[in-house]
């Protein structure tokens, strides 16, 4: 498999904080990578710094075959998208923050109206164009963002808990759209979750992190019927409390 | 004639001059909106690029010129017409501009009063936009320039009530436009009032002066369109408060 990412001896340290430390990991094109830890190990800043909004403090990060140090930032930030646990939504319609990324990439109207129209029947809001983005519930919300980020057809969306918030009927249907995004676009899916099941049910390989470490990574059967680590153990039974 | 009939015959003159449309009135109407619109225009101009650029870029001293700024919102009229003056008379560093007793020096002492104002406020509406927002244009392939388009369209109604709000405090202000426009009219009377059309008199300085002359029904007159323009800013700055 062709890699994507390639992070080599990357910390991170805000002030005299040690959040990551020396991780090294490769993500493979067209494959659901997920990040599974408690609360507050560096998950989210491990996916910020994929998603280049923060810089290392010391390592390495390929993109694509190139190294993300000597790119242009919005270059490779362009060809990726991000999704937070609660999603932003712009004070406009539901068209209007879908077409953002096509807008902002200069495309004609015609080709915008058909993306956002095919986007949005893909996470299941076809009909909303005209629905003002902020009367939408926290799922439909969700999905406009999924929309937004798959829209312009980036190589990889990073996902940080996109169901934290959410019932389990919206839930079902953010996995469903996180499936669809990959089988139907082919897009590399890195994911951020401490949530077990949902990790078992989406993801191809898993690098559990703990306390800043990486501290395996394999494929999500491995790491859930032969754990090497004593802490993966640990947390996959539930002896880790979070 | 008892205090309610000579209250009553005032408002009753004064209302024939609004709808005679009284020149002396009018006049005075149009140089306190052309004034303090074009004061207010510059300063929207040069406060909102200061508002995005306190809030995006970080530079040396920027707390203590957020300070100034905070500082600038409360400054007293008649200290800045006082400075202004100071500034343009014949024997000041700028008078050579020769603009003392001017619209040009009203509105150079409105804008130094409300940019301040406009700033601050658009400041707060700028810094109230979540950084999610901002991070969502970075994330979506956006420049920087594409966040801070994204910033003022999440800000808008927030920056509308601040010009809006300059506006209205341009429009009441009296004590600045006095010293440096000298309440200037054209002499001779015009429609049996006043002393001719107003070169630099707007509705607040006329008030001051058709009332010490003892004018009530045109000092009412000019009062009450002052009051309706002031009205009709903040009934627009609800609405768009409303909307935020």
């Amino acid at each position: 498999m062709e890699e994507l990412f390639i992070i080599e001896n990357l910390s991170k340290s805000f002030g005299n904080k040690k959040v990551l430390h020396n991780i090294s990991l490769r993500i493979f094109k067209g494959e659901i990578f997920t990040i599974l830890g408690p609360s507050g190990v560096g998950k989210t800043t491990l996916l910020r710094i994929l998603n280049l909004l923060e810089m290392p403090t010391t390592g390495k990060l390929i993109f694509n075959g190139k190294d993300t140090a000597i790119l242009q930032k919005n270059n490779v930030m362009g060809r990726m998208s991000m999704l937070f646990q609660i999603p932003a939504v712009f004070n406009t319609s539901v068209f209007k923050n879908v077409a953002y990324g096509l807008q902002i990439r200069k495309m004609d109207k015609k080709t915008i109206n058909i993306k956002v129209i095919d986007a949005l029947a893909l996470v299941g809001l076809a009909g909303f164009e005209n629905q003002k983005a902020l009367t939408l519930s926290g799922g439909e919300a969700q999905r406009m963002a999924f929309a937004r980020a798959i829209v312009f057809k980036p190589d990889v969306i990073l996902l940080d808990e996109p169901t934290a918030n959410l019932d389990p009927a919206n839930v079902a249907k953010i996995e469903e759209i996180i499936q669809k995004i990959r089988s139907e676009l082919g897009t590399t899916i890195i994911m951020a979750s401490h949530n077990i099941h949902q990790v078992r049910r989406l993801a191809d390989r898993v690098g559990i992190l703990l306390n800043g470490e990486l501290i395996e990574v394999n494929t999500k059967d491995q790491i859930f019927t032969h754990p090497n680590d004593p802490r993966s153990i640990a947390f996959i039974k539930g002896d880790i409390i979070y | 004639m008892d205090s309610t009939g000579f209250l009553l015959q005032g408002i009753i003159k004064a209302f024939e001059l609004i709808f005679s449309l009284n020149p002396y009135i009018m006049s005075i109407t149009a140089v306190s909106i052309w004034v303090s619109g074009t004061a207010t225009l510059l300063a929207t101009l040069t406060a909102i690029p200061l508002a995005l650029i306190i809030s995006f870029v970080n530079f040396r001293g920027k707390q203590a010129f957020i300070t100034f700024v905070n500082t600038g919102m409360g400054l007293p009229p008649v200290f800045v017409g006082l400075f202004v003056f100071l500034m343009i008379v014949p024997v000041g560093p700028f008078g050579f501009l020769n603009i003392v007793y001017t619209k040009e020096a009203m509105i150079l002492a409105q804008y130094i009063l409300i940019t301040p104002i406009i700033t601050g406020i658009s400041l707060a509406a700028i810094k109230a936009v979540p950084q999610l927002i901002i991070e969502t244009v970075y994330t979506l392939g956006g420049t920087g320039k594409d966040a801070a388009i994204a910033t003022l369209k999440e800000a808008r109604f927030g920056i509308i009530t601040a010009v809006l709000a300059g506006l209205g405090r341009a429009l009441a202000e009296v004590g600045a436009i006095l010293i440096v426009g000298g309440n200037i009219a054209r002499t001779g009377s015009v429609g049996g009032i006043g002393e001719g059309l107003s070169e630099t008199r707007t509705l607040t300085t006329a008030i001051t002066s058709e009332t010490s002359k003892g004018d009530i029904s045109t000092s009412i007159a000019l009062g009450i369109i002052l009051i309706c323009l002031v009205l009709c800013v903040n009934i627009l700055a609800n609405y768009f408060q409303r909307r935020d």
